[in-house]
């Protein structure tokens, strides 16, 4: 049995595996329709989400499966103080898999102990987001058609995106890969994980403020939230703010083939207008995190197509 | 000053100054009832200064995990008076329930009867990371 707790958790042979099946899902959907009948998936998300409950669930449906859980905490016996490893070990008797987002980093490992069916991490705090992982890097691969030889632009918190770090880690893996990292000095990449991603694997990358000075020279963009609470003063905040909004402007200086990428909620990151360009990709990417879940619980599941 | 050499037992040598305290306690050395020296700030060719425990009886004690309090420990076992064995004590490649993870964000601040589990992340540096949550140990 296995678990998904942090994308680093999968080969690089697995991910591409994966990418094949979702990629065979969007083809031929029929394919999949009953793949899943008779199995359950629990989402227990002790903190709200919209895209990532949702997908999995639509996943799940669409695999012909079934799907019973809570979306907050409040509505769980964890408001009456359940551990999670109680309702891990509870949970893992009425359903086949399990979906856990938690607010405390590391709540899904201590779940994946005690559960006798296959854990998704589907977010532990700022720490592991692996299928918003496998949602991009499925979502790259059908954009750019490979991630070999890639220019990736990563911009805005890069400090506590998780998201940001989980990526890194995951493409680190592919050749040819170029790094540009666009934040506010505030914001930098934690340092380890620039060692132990960028640095001690020889892949090259620059680090800048400036997203309209490398904007030209990237394949793909990454966007992220700079929220106002991590700076220390507003004076920052405001100077740096506009810097890293997106713009139909700072789109004008991008390749014709570049991608925008972001792991959405957007607040005002990327203006409005920037949806209707063909590079904006990001809406795409959300339906993609379906497709890719759904090669997940195949996987964990153990699930072959045999139709 | 001066500490007797110990005639059976063993010097814990090359302690980083001023962690001995830490090692003493970790030990559980204050449960012993044979002699037990604790030296602090002793003049040092190589460190400066360094700290150094001395055992002086047949103690029957796992070694292993102090070497991620200092990084230069040296346990020099005596017997009948005489040094009958050095080494080196490595860095522990795991840590579980030696120290907590700090990290108030981490599942282990609010869950009960799991245990602070540590791997060795960069032996380098002797950075150890939580297995939960990532965060770096705080070896202060």
């Amino acid at each position: 049995m296995r678990h998904l707790i942090d994308i680093m958790d999968l080969s690089v042979a697995e991910i591409e595996d994966m990418i094949a099946v979702a990629t065979d899902i969007v083809e031929h959907p029929e394919k999949y329709r009953e793949a899943c009948k008779y199995k359950k998936l629990a989402t227990l998300f002790f903190e709200p989400s919209t895209r990532t409950r949702l997908s999995f669930e639509a996943a799940m449906l669409e695999l012909g499966g079934q799907v019973l859980g809570f979306s907050e905490a409040s509505s769980s016996s964890a408001s009456k103080g359940e551990s999670v490893s109680d309702t891990a070990a509870i949970v893992s008797g009425y359903a086949d898999i399990i979906a856990m987002r938690h607010p405390k980093e590391g709540a899904p490992r201590v779940a994946a102990a005690k559960s006798d069916v296959p854990i998704i991490n589907a977010g532990d705090g700022g720490h592991y987001h692996p299928t918003q992982t496998l949602t991009d890097l499925f979502t790259i691969r059908r954009e750019k058609g490979s991630f070999e030889n890639l220019t990736v632009g990563l911009c805005g918190d890069l400090k506590f995106g998780r998201t940001v770090h989980s990526l890194i880690a995951a493409m680190s893996r592919y050749s040819g890969i170029n790094f540009v990292l666009i934040s506010p000095p505030e914001l930098k990449v934690p340092s380890y994980v620039k060692s132990k991603y960028i640095k001690e694997k020889g892949i090259p990358y620059r680090q800048t403020t400036s997203l309209d000075e490398c904007i030209g020279d990237l394949d793909v963009l990454y966007m992220t939230r700079v929220q106002k609470e991590r700076f220390f003063n507003e004076e920052d905040y405001l100077r740096l703010r506009d810097s890293y909004i997106l713009t139909p402007e700072k789109m004008k200086m991008a390749k014709d083939d570049m991608i925008v990428l972001h792991p959405l909620p957007r607040v005002n990151e990327i203006a409005t207008e920037v949806d209707d360009d063909p590079r904006a990709a990001y809406f795409r990417q959300a339906k993609n995190g379906k497709f890719i879940r759904m090669a997940l619980i195949l996987k964990l599941l153990e699930v072959g197509n045999e139709n | 000053m001066r500490i007797d050499a110990i005639k059976n037992g063993v010097v814990i040598d090359h302690i980083d100054a001023g962690r001995a305290m830490k090692i003493y306690e970790m030990l559980g050395l204050d449960k012993l009832d044979c002699p037990v020296a604790l030296l602090k700030n002793v003049p040092s060719k190589k460190m400066g200064k360094k700290d150094i425990i001395k055992i002086d009886g047949n103690v029957d004690i796992n070694f292993d995990e102090i070497g991620f309090l200092s990084r230069n420990i040296t346990l020099v076992f005596v017997k009948d008076g005489s040094v009958s064995e050095k080494k080196h004590v490595a860095l522990p490649r795991e840590l579980t329930d030696i120290i907590a993870c700090k990290n108030p964000r981490c599942i282990t601040s609010t869950e009960q009867g799991i245990h602070h589990h540590f791997v060795l992340d960069n032996e380098k540096n002797g950075v150890y990371r939580c297995i939960y949550c990532d965060a770096q140990a705080d070896l202060s």
